[in-house]
């Protein structure tokens, strides 16, 4: 409860693994999205593939890479299928009925890495982990479409260590819709009206003081940042030009348009997991 | 003893006053055969006669500061009243044991008592140690007769049932037992110190006593309050806990501080109240293996060595491996620094130091109030739903069971808001809104408020923390000097045992436990006033503030009883008001920011109560006057709880308070060469009761405080049908300040014999008498009608008594007293009235008049008064009789207390006083500690009016004697 400044080394510790998953062909026709634009499925491809990549080679990840399944469309999408939070894996259940199955593959995977797992078992609970937000101190959890009260509950039982603040998400898929952690206690925050009243929840709801960096476009500020002991501070971005401000961070760009038009954001497609190779 | 003797010890005491005092009590008293070898005989045992009169004030004047101290006492017996010994010698063995228990207290905790003399630093204590070095000589000989006195007391006091003691049983967090004797009547930080003493624990402001009500509920036990009160009927069982969790343990000085911390953190961890998670567990748990056990020795520590440690609520085989795995790789750390990471890591979980109470919204849903360092927190099941930073409340009330925080707009709303919680009960709803004001104190506070605040924020009840903030803790324990203190851990099997047998907390014992607070300078807390007056307060009208100041004056201890409220008041509500400059300190500021910050809210407060009063009749006033019912209750501390016994005769405690308005108090500064004092609040109030004296504004704030023991009820006096013995005791007391002219006059002159300080004396006699034959409603009964009434005698002491009343009436009364100090009190006694006057004066010059009284009805009483003035600096040059602007009586009662309150206001050669005068009764049996009530009562007005100056106390004590001795 200590209102202590972030420290930046306790924050958002270093990752070793990420989890994605590969693209269905479905992705292009089924895959659920608010808008109504079509997806290029080659691009989407390519673009997912170099996603992989800067995963996998310039920030040294191991990466687990879980086969498609054509019957889920959305399942590119893996950060909604679980939470991963230290050695705890909150195996989630995805507020869209289509995705439910998607936890599957993914659980699987995460007990391979040796996490201790939780299951969200509760019938009435929903979460997806798109509007959860884990600041390195606390945990936000979006109330929103696709996210309930009674998920966020049982979030907040598997991380007991952490408080567990709800915020309430209008107009937005996901919490994380606008907004994501872009450095140790700096939180990355769309410029839209919903944004900044999330943000100001958040803000209010916290015994922590963060910086924030507002970014013009919502979706700008979902970015995926990470702390590698080998190669500094390190976030896939979007926009070039804010992030710049970012001096001290190796700055990768990444194209997600394809994705985003089904609603995925650079988060969406990768949980990080840190785990020592010998646990 | 007998008047001759009564007048030797005066003669002994106060040379120069014996002239005067002699003749006059001798000539009343000769026909009643003074030196009546029987009744002397009887006294012999319990009351040594030279001493006899001044010992007995023991009891009250240690509460007084030192210039109310001095005594002339005078006292007689009567032959008619042989019996009445028995009953004075059962008075006395009272207020012996209390001057013993006072000594012990003194003894064991001498440094934790000139802290909490610092913590004060209110208007009272102050002075007392100033004064001190100059009344040296005088104290000491009052001491030296006291001794020996005490002495035979005491062996007579042996067969005294009154001399009772109790066992405290304290657990303590490594679940051992600690056992010891309290003197019945102790204050609940004479037990806490006594824990800490046996701890070694000097950091001990982290920590607390906790009991169990009656509901079951845990309380925190309030170290200012006797102990006995505060437990009632429950068992004299405690548990010694952390009470605010540092926020960064690894700022406490000492080891042992943190070790028991950690103690505390294991029993939270264990009974779940701290909940955390399986990683958290083992690693806590492989850190306590490793302070308690040493490194792990794979021979020696099988698996099962730690079955005996329970480091969750849910221990799992898999969870005991895991410690044991983390525990190995602990190797080499020492105790001490496996408890600093323990606590790291324990101070990150989200939930450690919430304290959290059970309660439901607006709308009903169940929902969990968090009270932590940095605000309120609300939980609806395990989630955060909310939080309000201490900065973004305005202020905390509660009321009934409910619980408001009013909150500060935010950047785009214009209007403050306020949020309701219900609690499960009023308990429930006070205890919430305790812990909130102690942790705001605590935590966010540089120093706790000083009692100047009270000035203008507080209406209702008086609860405030009383102890160290925690910057003042950690300064406090940087200072301190010693080796570290060798203390042994717990083995396993205690701590596991503890944990088995201790029942186990569960949240909502976690929550209650949160507890009732101290009273002290810090916050403004009222119990039970509304929030508009408090609003009012904040006002920037000076005369607003003083009137609502006096107002407060009345409320003594209103979280005693609740339930009595004066109509000005709305019952059970407390309101927690916070500067609002206060609000707008940064989270992030340093603590020297936020001290400079409260230095000049300080200068704001101050230049605010600076202001001259509006000679006219201020808001409040005419509030007043708007509501002729609202009646302030006075109620001396803790004797709510008493209950007045049936036939108890009411104790009669007037408390006069006249005054007001002293501007710059800190002008001249009594001792001290430098007439200037820095700005601070504090000192402020610290320097103003002595300062009164000597030196004085330009504005002249009278202040006057009467304790005026009066028989309350002449239908006590005169019935014959009480059988049982009975007490009464009036005080009066009289505050004044000087006028401006004496400015710069040094406090040794202001000692000096003030030729005006000859007033009273006619008065007082008169007074006595009108007491005695005038039937006075009993305090029970007094209308506002009475009160008047009541209020009129101190006034009218300068005049013979009839006239009294009209003195008072004109306003005229507050002028005489300033005019003419009476110093002295006499008496006589009526052939079955045994009467004892005494009167202290700081004066050497004071003169003195007897007056004795005539032929009294017959009443089986005894009666004792006792005046105690202060020196009067008096300018009473001014014979001009001031213009009476106001004139105000407010009465108010709760069960064994009546509280009459006059106030007045005159103008005066262009100055502007205000007199209030309060008149107290209390009412009860032997079993009540009139005298701390009294000196309660007399605080309490001090503290409330801390710009006036108590000028004087008189004590009227009536005690009825069995018929039967009679």
């Amino acid at each position: 409860m200590a209102e202590v400044p972030l420290s930046k080394a306790q924050l958002l510790p270093g990752f070793t693994h990420a989890v994605v998953r590969a693209l269905p062909q479905s992705l292009a026709k089924e895959a659920l999205r608010t808008g109504s634009l079509e997806v290029d499925l080659l691009k989407a491809q390519e673009e997912h593939d170099k996603y992989v990549s800067v995963l996998k080679h310039r920030l040294g990840l191991e990466v687990v890479e879980l086969p498609a399944d054509e019957a889920l469309p959305d399942c590119v999408f893996v950060e909604d299928a679980a939470v991963v939070c230290g050695d705890t894996a909150l195996i989630t259940r995805p507020g869209a009925e289509s995705r439910r199955k998607e936890t599957e593959a993914m659980k699987a995977a995460l007990t391979e890495l040796g996490l201790s797992i939780v299951e969200m078992t509760d019938e009435s609970a929903t979460l997806d982990g798109g509007d959860v937000l884990f600041t390195g101190r606390e945990f936000f959890v979006g109330l929103s479409m696709r996210t309930n009260q009674r998920g966020a509950e049982i979030l907040a039982d598997a991380f007991k260590d952490y408080a567990v603040s709800t915020v309430p998400v209008q107009d937005r898929l996901h919490l994380k819709s606008f907004c994501s952690m872009a450095g140790p206690g700096l939180i990355a925050i769309g410029a839209s009206e919903a944004a900044q009243k999330a943000l100001k929840i958040m803000q209010q709801m916290s015994d922590h003081n963060y910086d924030k960096l507002t970014l013009p476009d919502d979706l700008a500020a979902n970015c995926v940042y990470m702390n590698l002991p080998s190669k500094g501070d390190s976030a896939l971005r979007l926009l070039l030009q804010v992030f710049e401000k970012l001096k001290d961070h190796m700055l990768i760009p990444v194209s997600n348009q394809e994705k985003v038009k089904v609603d995925g954001a650079l988060t969406c497609c990768s949980v990080l997991v840190n785990r020592k190779k010998n646990i | 003893m007998t008047t001759e003797v009564g007048s030797e010890s005066d003669v002994k005491k106060v040379p120069e006053v014996q002239q005067q005092t002699a003749p006059a009590s001798a000539e009343p008293s000769q026909e009643e055969s003074p030196s009546d070898p029987e009744a002397a005989a009887s006294l012999e045992p319990s009351s040594p006669p030279a001493d006899g009169g001044p010992k007995k004030e023991k009891g009250i004047s240690r509460f007084l500061p030192p210039w109310l101290k001095r005594q002339k006492s005078q006292s007689q017996d009567k032959p008619g009243e042989s019996s009445a010994p028995p009953k004075q010698e059962s008075v006395e063995a009272v207020q012996e044991e209390q001057e013993e228990k006072h000594g012990a207290g003194a003894a064991t905790a001498s440094t934790e008592q000139t802290e909490e003399e610092k913590s004060i630093g209110s208007a009272d204590t102050q002075p007392v140690r100033e004064e001190k070095s100059e009344e040296k000589e005088v104290e000491t000989k009052e001491e030296e007769q006291v001794i020996p006195h005490e002495a035979s007391g005491l062996s007579a006091l042996k067969l005294n049932k009154k001399m009772k003691m109790v066992v405290c049983h304290v657990t303590l967090l490594d679940g051992s037992q600690f056992s010891c004797e309290v003197e019945k009547r102790a204050k609940g930080q004479y037990l806490f110190f006594q824990v800490c003493e046996h701890l070694n624990l000097l950091e001990k402001d982290y920590f607390g006593l906790s009991f169990k009500d009656n509901a079951e509920q845990r309380c925190w036990l309030d170290p200012t309050k006797e102990i006995k009160r505060q437990i009632r009927n429950s068992q004299w069982q405690f548990a010694f806990s952390v009470k605010f969790y540092p926020l960064d343990p690894s700022q406490l000085t000492e080891d042992i501080t943190r070790y028991l911390l950690c103690l505390q953190l294991r029993q939270d961890i264990a009974s779940g109240r701290l909940p955390c998670s399986f990683v958290t567990h083992a690693l806590l748990g492989s850190y306590t293996l490793q302070a308690e056990l040493g490194d792990h020795d794979p021979e020696e520590h099988r698996l099962d060595y730690i079955s005996d440690f329970q480091f969750a609520p849910n221990q799992t085989k898999e969870l005991e491996e895991k410690v044991v795995e983390l525990h190995k790789s602990h190797r080499g750390m020492t105790p001490a620094q496996s408890d600093a990471q323990f606590l790291e890591n324990a101070k990150k979980l989200s939930m450690y130091g919430v304290d959290l109470h059970h309660a439901k919204d607006s709308e009903g849903v169940d929902i969990m109030l968090g009270v932590c360092a940095n605000g309120l927190l609300i939980y609806k099941d395990r989630l955060r739903i909310n939080r309000f930073a201490w900065p973004k409340i305005l202020k905390i009330s509660y009321k009934r069971s409910n619980f408001y925080i009013k909150i500060r707009p935010g950047e785009t709303e214009q209007f403050e808001s306020t949020v309701g919680f219900k609690l499960p009960n009023h308990r429930a709803a006070k205890r919430v809104w305790k812990v909130c004001v102690e942790h705001h104190t605590f935590f966010r506070l540089v120093s706790p408020e000083q009692p100047t605040k009270t000035k203008f924020l507080t209406l209702g009840s008086k609860f405030r923390y009383s102890g160290r903030t925690q910057a003042q803790t950690r300064q406090a324990s940087s200072l301190i000097d010693r080796p570290a203190p060798y203390f042994q851990r717990t083995s396993s099997k205690r701590i596991s045992r503890s944990l088995d047998g201790a029942p186990v907390v569960n949240v909502s014992d976690y929550s209650q436990a949160a507890g009732a607070g101290e009273n002290g300078p810090a916050l403004e807390l009222n119990s039970d006033s509304k929030s508009q007056q408090v609003e009012v307060v904040e006002e920037p009208d000076a005369d607003a503030a003083t009137s609502i100041s006096s107002e407060t004056a009345f409320e003594t201890d209103g979280a005693g009883a609740p339930e009595r409220k004066s109509k000005l008041r709305v019952q059970g509500e407390n309101i927690y008001v916070r500067h609002s400059n206060l609000m707008l300190e940064d989270l992030d500021k340093t603590q020297e920011d936020v001290l400079k910050h409260q230095a000049s809210i300080s200068e704001l407060k101050r230049s605010f109560m600076e202001a001259t009063p509006d000679p006219m009749p201020s808001q409040w006033d005419k509030r007043l006057t708007g509501s002729p019912a609202t009646t302030l209750r006075l109620q001396a501390q803790g004797s709510a709880e008493v209950k007045p016994e049936v036939n108890g005769q009411p104790e009669v405690v007037e408390v006069v308070e006249e005054t007001v308005v002293i501007e710059e108090v800190v002008k001249a500064k009594p001792k001290s060469p430098a007439p200037e004092v820095p700005a601070t609040v504090e000192t402020e109030c610290a320097a103003e009761v002595k300062e009164e004296r000597s030196l004085s504004s330009d504005s002249d704030s009278e202040e006057e405080a009467e304790y005026h023991a009066q028989p309350p009820t002449t239908t006590t006096h005169n019935n014959k049908k009480k059988q049982e013995p009975e007490e009464e005791q009036e005080a009066v007391l009289i505050q004044q300040a000087p006028p401006s002219g004496i400015e710069s006059q040094p406090i040794t002159e202001a000692a000096e014999p003030a030729p005006s300080a000859e007033e009273e004396k006619p008065a007082e006699l008169p007074e006595e008498e009108v007491h005695a034959d005038e039937p006075l409603a009993t305090p029970d009964e007094a209308p506002n009608g009475h009160a008047l009434q009541a209020k009129a005698p101190p006034t009218l002491r300068a005049a013979p008594t009839e006239e009294e009343e009209p003195h008072i009436v004109n306003g005229s009364a507050s002028r005489v007293e300033a005019e003419h100090l009476p110093q002295v009190i006499c008496c006589s006694e009526p052939p079955v009235v045994k009467t004892e006057m005494v009167t202290i004066s700081d004066t050497f010059a004071a003169q003195k008049t007897e007056i004795s009284t005539k032929e009294v009805p017959i009443v089986h009483t005894e009666t004792k008064t006792i005046t105690y003035e202060a020196a009067q600096l008096d300018g009473n040059g001014d014979g001009e009789p001031g213009v009476l602007m106001t004139a105000q009586t407010i009465t108010s009662e709760s069960l064994c207390t009546t509280t009459t309150t006059h106030i007045t206001k005159t103008l005066k050669g262009g100055l502007s006083e205000t007199r209030i005068e309060k008149r107290i009764v209390i009412t009860g049996d032997s079993d009540i500690d009139h005298d701390q009530a009294l000196a309660q009562a007399i605080k309490e007005a001090k503290e409330q009016h801390p710009d006036m100056s108590v000028t004087r106390v008189v004590v009227h004590k009536e005690t009825e004697l069995a018929e039967d001795e009679d």
